[in-house]
């Protein structure tokens, strides 16, 4: 019986391949793509203000109101961290990207890559709460900046409009720490890959053509890298611009587009205002996407 | 900056003082975790901690609400791993095994869930729920988890598929196996690692995932969902600190143990979660 069931199946390549690609398709394309297309469609309807019913009938008077002055910039905070979020993992990153991939033995080199993904899979809401006790006013990192009688320094940080606050657990510099920690591994092993491509012949035909060492960084190694920080980049930039743990946990009254998307289709019930937002995030990143292609990233990753 | 720039050479301690220093910056906050479960202060994060207590653990273990929210948790990962199992292997078979018309569509589509912020399938999903005027339940989070949970499997297996021996199969074949029994005596055998690491690291992403389940679980509460609402408002903060550590510790096992799996065999996912 399975042995005519085999040679049957067997015969017909096209039904093995329906048979084996139709469920995960069906699935994918059903709850997912589906989903993100009723969500696209609910996005021109628009919520009646004094009704609080939603309208559902096309209409592109939800966008219009991204426009509005309060959720454009919501738009431009949300960019601007991102973009100062990538730009500090990507400094942080490099030293132990570089280091791992040119200068640790395998030995070393096989921990060290554990060591940088495991943070990576291991629980995103933990590792956020860690931070919560460390920025706390009366936490770990006050007592040390205290210890170090850089009091004064840290007050005059937490003192500057726009990126100051009350103390740094409700500040968006107690939010840009943790978005930088919270991403960093996504930062580093793009870099790694990217930099363990670079051949070591290359590297001393540079240093035998008379290059110094940092001649050598900044010519061969650096270029070669930069596919690998623009991949990593697509992580850190897409995570900070949909995330809202963050800012509910340690934001303070200036809305990010996650907390704005997670309040419109909670309290609000605006689901058409929540779907125009979260459009955001996709245009955006669809433009990254295509930016990051032309450079490279893809093969880096 | 570095000072030596070829391979096998020492790195110049700028370097690797900014390598370690980036590694401690990854390590050392879970650590504080750690060291908070033993503080007596209920009602702020006093430090240095006013003193040492072991009671937080006893009252976590009392608590009924945490157990349901456990419990729930488990149940969903264990489903959404079967459903990323069954279907991210049957995704990597079909791409490994034949050409076919929009290939690179499955995988692109495949590993949407995780490129995208989590925010759009959480929305999504919950406009789509509420559309239908599906009521939400246990289903509704392993349906949104087993969307992100698909790919992990898949970019696990097709890696072991793309470097295992054709031949192994065609040979399995000649000596009269039919297509079962080479993929339970031949096939099998060489993925199972690849489908225990993914399982693993499905069963981690899911188990503490909070992004999507906040908009498909309603009014259920998940373990994450829990830790959540307390970073938001703070009531339990020793008993959070118990969990916490404790959220830590389950997934650091099988995340571990899938990267020595695949650290073994030589795969190159994990870099693209």
């Amino acid at each position: 019986m399975l042995q005519r069931l085999s040679t049957f199946l067997y015969q017909r390549p096209r039904l093995v391949l329906a048979l084996l690609l139709g469920p995960p398709m069906l699935y994918m394309v059903v709850v997912y793509l589906g989903s993100l297309f009723i969500l696209l469609i609910n996005s021109f309807y628009y919520l009646e203000e004094f009704t609080g019913l939603i309208v559902r009938e096309f209409t592109l008077r939800t966008y219009a109101q991204i426009f509005e002055p309060a959720n454009r910039d919501i738009f431009v905070r949300t960019a601007g961290m991102a973009a100062a979020v990538t730009v500090a993992d990507a400094l942080i990153a490099f030293p132990l990207g570089y280091y791992i991939a040119k200068f640790a033995s395998p030995r070393l080199k096989t921990w060290l890559i554990i060591a940088v993904t495991l943070p990576l899979w291991s629980s995103y809401l933990v590792r956020v709460y860690a931070w919560k006790l460390i920025l706390a006013q009366e936490g770990i990192l006050s007592w040390f900046i205290n210890l170090l009688h850089l009091d004064g320094a840290l007050n005059w940080l937490l003192s500057l409009p726009g990126i100051g606050g009350s103390s740094l657990a409700l500040s968006p510099i107690g939010m840009f720490i943790v978005f930088v920690y919270i991403w960093l591994p996504y930062m580093i092993i793009p870099i790694q890959t990217a930099l363990e491509r670079v051949p070591a012949s290359l590297l001393e035909a540079s240093s035998d053509l008379g290059a110094r060492p940092f001649q050598t960084f900044r010519t061969v190694i650096l270029p070669l890298a930069f596919p690998g920080v623009v991949a990593g980049s697509i992580f850190t930039f897409s995570l900070t611009l949909g995330d809202f743990i963050v800012p509910l946990s340690l934001g303070n009254s200036k809305f990010f587009i996650g907390q704005a998307v997670y309040s419109y289709q909670g309290t609000a019930g605006n689901i058409p205002l929540a779907a125009a937002m979260t459009m955001g995030p996709v245009v955006i990143m669809i433009i990254y996407l295509l930016i990051a292609r032309k450079l490279g990233a893809f093969d880096a990753l | 900056m570095p000072s030596n720039v070829s391979y096998g050479q020492k790195a110049s301690w700028g370097l690797t003082l900014a390598a370690w220093g980036g590694l401690l910056f990854l390590h050392v906050p879970i650590l504080i975790i750690f060291l908070y479960t033993l503080t007596p202060d209920e009602t702020t994060y006093t430090f240095p901690l006013p003193g040492i207590t072991f009671k937080w653990f006893g009252v976590a273990l009392q608590r009924a609400d945490l157990w349901r929210a456990l419990t729930l948790s488990l149940q969903v990962a264990a489903v959404a791993t079967i459903v990323a199992l069954v279907l991210g292997t049957l995704a990597a078979a079909a791409v490994y095994r034949s050409q076919f018309f929009g290939r690179e569509a499955v995988s692109f589509l495949l590993v949407l869930p995780i490129a995208l912020p989590g925010i759009v399938t959480g929305i999504a999903l919950r406009t789509t729920i509420g559309s239908l005027e599906i009521p939400f339940s246990y289903w509704t989070i392993v349906v949104g988890h087993a969307t992100f949970c698909v790919v992990v499997v898949y970019n696990n297996v097709l890696a072991r598929f793309r470097r295992m021996q054709g031949s192994q199969i065609e040979a399995s074949m000649d000596l009269g196996a039919n297509s079962f029994q080479t993929f339970r005596y031949v096939i099998f055998p060489n993925i199972a690692t690849a489908l225990l690491a993914g399982g693993m690291l499905a069963f981690a992403l899911s188990f503490d995932e909070v992004i999507v389940t906040t908009f498909t679980a309603g009014q259920q509460t998940t373990l994450p969902i829990w830790i959540f609402s307390q970073l938001t408002r703070p009531r339990d903060r020793p008993v959070t600190n118990v969990v916490a550590m404790f959220v830590m510790l389950i997934t650091f096992l099988p995340i571990f143990f899938a990267q020595k799996i695949t650290a073994q065999s030589a795969d190159t996912e994990g870099g693209s979660k």
